[in-house]
């Protein structure tokens, strides 16, 4: 029996001529809870979805469990569950008629993995009457959890599940996630929430189809060589002008209600960079230094491929 | 949908029985006597006194004409001034009838009731008029009495319910499957149940089977209903009609789930269904018979399911056949059924 629960060796699918998945390999250990990071259209969902047996690739292989994608998919579809970006349950069954017909389908019942679900589905047991299309987006989520879980999967995808979904309830279902993790389910989870990444145990950096880094996230922060500075002032619109046009100015985002400022020097000195801003009429300026976080290093990773497509070009 | 289920059978049966008339009634003649003779009059009473004319005159050919042009007239009759000298004398005399054929098959039936109309005035005339000379041998000829078996009272009511609780059922099986899977679709449903176990044979099963149970309780209550209004004689076997109705019935819902499985929205699916829906109806010989289109239409028809379901449900109920009678229907449904059905299930793949 191998370590590894997913095994993926050099999966490709294009659409065309986009390339939604490029050339992906990727092992994810038993009982891991690993994150798909990116952007829309950086194609995780694609890989989600060849993962789960519903799309096949143009190339490479896959396996779940030492299962086939290709030739064992019916092995497949037993022990997984997936849960699909989309709500894709039946809205006009009540919230226990889809848990026992998804139930049903897989020749169990509810109660016999009642205790798997139990942390999920007593949030929405007092509404089991209810019809699905009639549940908030938080509920129709654990819904859908608890039917992806209902026949005890060994793997559990889920297509970016906190997607549309208040902040309380995305801090509710990532509980839920830790707590399903400790059952020895392997959990592969798609977001484009950076701060998400910090709750898994490891991540993968995905855009254009391609892991840009997968590490464990306090590993990828510490790859991060640079100093980051988050400033302020008054006029925030005007600073990020202003930062971008600086000479010394290696790069300038927008983070909530700071920017956070790189400098191309090693050794920055604070006050002529003060100085400068004050030239530009900038007043309450707050300069301070802060510790990356993943959003920073996905950025960072983002110019760096940038900027290797750019010169491939030139050459 | 439960309303819907109860009301249409009743609505379609009732509205279009009475409105799909296929008799001939207010047949608008103009007739213009330039006779004035008592023989004249004989005729057109004829003409007026018959349930399906009415019979208006008319002083010129121009007023005629302008009148058939506006579509108030279906027939301008012209009774020469001579006509009764003439019929006397040479005992023969001409009459002009005009149609106005732009329905051709209204003016085919209207000209068959004027010839009926006209030949009862011939042979009364050598009966009663007194100014005529009879010999009675002239007027020996064989008489032809007409018996209408399966509907004495050649009654069209009979013949169009039983059409009408076709296109019910056709439509409840056709629509409903082919709406169904492409609804799935649409809503993502398909993603979830796709990455379980569940079998292509179960799944496709559970699509079939309500709709099967709902068209052929809509059979039921509209041959009910039938029975009421029109009273629909029920011939034959109502278990036979059940069983093959059942046979037809997949073969319409394996139709609709093969266009379910071919197409993306719930707007192309309706295109395709309409299409086979419209096609199978008009070729069927609901409203006329089949056995009189043109040869390659009768070829074409022979995959047209519609057309043989048609055919058995008029011999069982009207004709009172038994399974020796429609086996060959019952056969080419049963292979339809089979042939439609595996090819829904084959184009139905749960991976992309």
């Amino acid at each position: 029996m191998s370590k590894h629960s997913i095994i993926i060796s050099n999966i490709s699918k294009s659409y065309g001529n986009i390339k939604a998945v490029d050339d992906i390999s990727l092992n994810v250990k038993k009982g891991e809870l690993f994150g798909l990071i990116g952007s829309d259209g950086a194609g995780k969902t694609t890989l989600l979805r060849i993962l789960t047996t519903l799309l096949l690739s143009d190339s490479g292989n896959a396996q779940i469990e030492n299962f086939d994608v290709k030739n064992n998919y019916k092995n497949i579809r037993q022990i997984v569950g997936y849960m699909p970006g989309r709500f894709s349950l039946y809205e006009d069954l009540s919230v226990e008629e889809n848990l026992n017909f998804f139930a049903s389908i897989f020749n169990t019942t509810v109660a016999q993995n009642y205790d798997l679900i139990k942390d999920v589905y007593s949030y929405i047991e007092p509404f089991k009457k209810r019809r699905a299309g009639q549940l908030s987006g938080g509920m129709k989520q654990k819904l859908a959890l608890s039917c992806a879980l209902i026949h005890k999967p060994k793997v559990l995808f889920l297509d970016e599940p906190t997607t549309g979904v208040d902040a309380v309830s995305r801090k509710e279902f990532w509980g839920m996630l830790k707590n399903l993790q400790k059952k020895d389910i392997t959990i592969m989870v798609s977001t484009p929430y950076m701060d998400e990444a910090g709750l898994c145990d490891r991540i993968s950096l995905m855009q254009n189809g391609k892991f840009m880094e997968t590490d464990t996230p306090e590993n990828i922060i510490n790859k991060f060589q640079k100093q980051i500075y988050s400033i302020k002032s008054k006029n925030k619109q005007k600073l990020i002008k202003d930062l971008r046009k600086y000479k010394q100015t290696y790069s300038a985002n927008i983070f909530g209600q700071a920017i956070h400022y790189i400098d191309k020097r090693n050794n920055i000195k604070i006050d002529e960079l003060k100085n400068h801003l004050k030239s530009e009429n900038h007043i309450d300026i707050e300069i301070k230094a802060v510790k990356p976080n993943i959003e920073d290093c996905f950025i960072e990773l983002m110019k760096k491929e940038q900027s290797a497509v750019t010169n491939q070009l030139k050459n | 949908m439960i309303p819907i289920i109860f009301i249409m059978p009743v609505v379609q049966l009732v509205i279009l029985v009475y409105a799909a008339n296929l008799e001939m009634k207010e047949i608008n003649i103009i007739v213009i006597n330039n006779d004035y003779g008592s023989l004249s009059r004989q005729l057109t009473d004829k003409f007026s006194s018959s349930p399906f004319f009415n019979v208006s005159f008319g002083n010129s050919h121009k007023e005629a004409n302008s009148l058939m042009k506006k579509d108030k007239a279906d027939i301008i009759m012209t009774i020469p001034h001579n006509f009764e000298k003439k019929l006397i004398k040479e005992k023969s005399a001409d009459i002009q009838l005009l149609f106005n054929a732009v329905n051709g098959t209204k003016a085919a039936v209207a000209a068959g009731y004027c010839k009926n109309i006209i030949f009862n005035f011939n042979k009364d005339i050598i009966v009663n008029s007194p100014k005529l000379i009879l010999e009675p041998i002239n007027y020996k000829r064989i008489n032809i009495i007409n018996q209408f078996w399966y509907n004495p009272q050649l009654d069209y009511k009979i013949y169009m319910s039983t059409g009408i609780l076709v296109i019910l059922i056709t439509i409840v099986s056709l629509f409903l499957s082919s709406m169904n899977l492409v609804r799935e679709k649409e809503i993502g449903t398909i993603e979830q149940i796709n990455v379980t176990p569940i079998k292509k044979f179960h799944f496709i099963a559970g699509k079939l089977i309500p709709f099967l149970i709902i068209a052929l309780f809509e059979l039921a209550f509209g041959l009910i209903i039938a029975k009421l209004l029109f009273n629909l004689p029920m011939s034959g076997s109502l278990l036979l009609l059940f069983v093959v109705a059942a046979i037809y019935l997949i073969a319409m819902l394996g139709l609709g789930l093969f266009i379910s499985t071919v197409t993306e929205t719930q707007q192309q699916a309706m295109f395709i269904a309409f299409f086979f829906y419209l096609v199978f109806i008009m070729m069927s010989g609901i409203f006329t018979p089949a056995e009189s289109m043109p040869e390659w239409a009768q070829k074409i028809n022979y995959i047209n399911p519609v057309a043989w379901f048609m055919r058995v449900i008029r011999m069982i109920l009207l004709k009172g056949s038994g399974f020796a009678q429609i086996k060959n229907e019952i056969f080419i449904l049963t292979g339809y059924s089979i042939t439609v059905l595996s090819l829904a299930v084959w184009r139905y793949r749960k991976t992309g």
